[in-house]
């Protein structure tokens, strides 16, 4: 759903580390979590290329797909449920229950959610 | 589906993509006098430097040319009084900002009004873990200010990166850096062998390790990098001396990212001063996208037309993209030229000579030269 480019323009090899900061009290699939992106993460339109990237200190992240809208929607307010059902209701009939928690965890697994 | 239009064999030269980042070079003065400077021997003095107001219409002109990231470096920024400023114009122009600082002069209350502006992160300086060594390496005692300037960072809640240069005078303390990065509370640490530009050039002979201290840095790296896997992040930015290996320098010549300098000269790579002359174009005369897609100094070696032999032929070219410019004309005064670098380029015996030298007991005797006080 994501692909990951570097500030050097060369694609960034997936992260399979799982930050400390992750597991207090939020395991996998865990539908009561708040998502909200950490500070040090910027989500943006790019109006210069028409793409919606997350920008990190030393990392661009370009957004494919619904990741923006995702992303957009981890607020820090919504919890897993929330988001899922706001997004059934603009996607009827998309796998939204199956895949969205799984892409929340992976993103908090690179350090981008708390 | 319609297939991409395939370029015209000649004509107009297609507008390359946009750069994704900005190094602004705000000041070249510095409370430290670091042996490995990268910085050119000439420094900008502090009354050609650009006034905030000149760096808010860069950072205007980035934005609209595509820039997202920007590392706000010297020099020390925080020797500018406007620095608050500074930031707060390259936030309204939508770009992030990390602070690239040797953390001497960051105070609380500075800390504070540098976040309000829009600072989203700080990459702090680390000679040593060792005081007095470290005093040694930078040329001034600054170890108690970094120490501060991590605890204030991390109160503020920005994330917090080390940047460590690597010579024969600290590869050996690899481990103990790691360690200070843990206790630091920092995201992340960059462990940078010199790279041999400007001051360091001058102090080649001084920092240039033993092949053998070099890998033993490099296996503790990967021994650390896999213990501490999420919980800091371990970079390794290799020495390319020793390795013979070209880098995939600034991710190729004006394709990703551009350096302004403090007299507001715009630079393909923070090194290319030298190479460029009075052909580096400046902000204060033209226009940041012409100078990006149009200058001669920005087109000279971007792509591939440019290369020689070896290169031109070499399945590296697209990886490595022919090594740095900057190097080859450092060493060989001919900036086209396969960089030294490089095991396979004609000019490679330069180097080879300059690291057999290292492997003599007698390479460790020889001492710094410091740039002069408030240089």
């Amino acid at each position: 759903m994501t692909d990951l480019v570097r500030p050097d323009g060369r694609p960034q090899g997936r992260s399979d580390r799982c930050p400390g900061r992750c597991s207090a009290g939020h395991p996998d699939g865990h539908l009561d979590w708040r998502p909200a992106r950490a500070r040090s993460v910027t989500l943006r339109h790019d109006r210069v290329r028409g793409l919606d990237l997350l920008v990190l200190p030393e990392r661009v992240v370009v957004l494919r797909g619904a990741a923006a809208s995702i992303l957009a929607l981890c607020d820090g307010e919504r919890d897993v449920r929330a988001i899922v059902a706001e997004l059934e209701r603009r996607h009827p009939g998309a796998p939204v229950a199956d895949e969205v928690p799984v892409f929340l965890d992976r993103l908090r697994h690179e350090g981008w959610l708390r | 589906m319609t297939p991409p239009t395939p370029p015209p064999a000649a004509g107009p030269r297609p507008a390359p993509d946009p750069p994704w980042a900005l190094l602004a070079e705000l000041t070249h003065g510095c409370p430290l006098r670091c042996a490995y400077c990268s910085n050119p021997r000439e420094l900008v003095r502090r009354d050609a430097e650009l006034t905030a107001e000149e760096w808010a219409e860069v950072f205007r002109q980035a934005g609209d040319l595509g820039v997202v990231q920007s590392h706000l470096s010297g020099g020390e920024p925080l020797l500018r009084r406007d620095l608050t400023g500074i930031v707060a114009a390259a936030d309204r122009a939508g770009i992030h900002t990390q602070l690239v600082t040797s953390g001497v002069g960051l105070h609380e209350d500075r800390l504070a009004a540098l976040v309000d502006a829009g600072l989203r992160s700080v990459q702090l300086s680390v000679q040593h873990t060792d005081p007095r060594r470290a005093e040694h390496i930078a040329g001034a005692r600054a170890s108690g200010a970094k120490e501060r300037a991590a605890r204030l960072v991390r109160a503020a809640g920005l994330p917090l990166g080390l940047n460590v240069v690597l010579h024969r005078a600290n590869l050996d303390a690899v481990d103990a850096l790691v360690d200070l990065a843990l206790t630091w509370g920092a995201d992340r640490i960059e462990l940078a062998n010199t790279q041999f530009y400007g001051w360091a050039l001058r102090n080649r002979d001084a920092l240039l390790p033993h092949p053998d201290q070099v890998a033993r840095a490099r296996r503790a790296v990967e021994r650390r990098r896999a213990e501490l896997a999420g919980r800091l992040e371990l970079v390794w930015v290799a020495p390319d001396y020793v390795d013979a290996t070209a880098k995939p320098c600034m991710g190729g010549w004006g394709a990703v990212s551009l350096t302004v300098a403090p007299d507001g000269t715009v630079l393909p790579c923070p090194a290319a001063a030298d190479l460029l002359g009075d052909a580096a174009p400046n902000v204060r005369e033209r226009r940041l996208a012409w100078i990006w897609r149009e200058s001669e100094a920005f087109t000279r070696y971007r792509g591939e037309a440019w290369m020689p032999d070896p290169c031109r032929s070499c399945a590296l070219r697209s990886v490595d993209f022919g090594g740095c410019r900057c190097q080859a004309y450092a060493l060989t005064g001919d900036a086209a030229r396969t960089d030294p670098a490089c095991r396979h380029a004609p000019d490679h015996g330069l180097v080879r000579a300059l690291v057999d030298a290292a492997r003599s007991p007698a390479a460790a005797a020889g001492g710094y030269a410091y740039r002069e006080e408030g240089a």
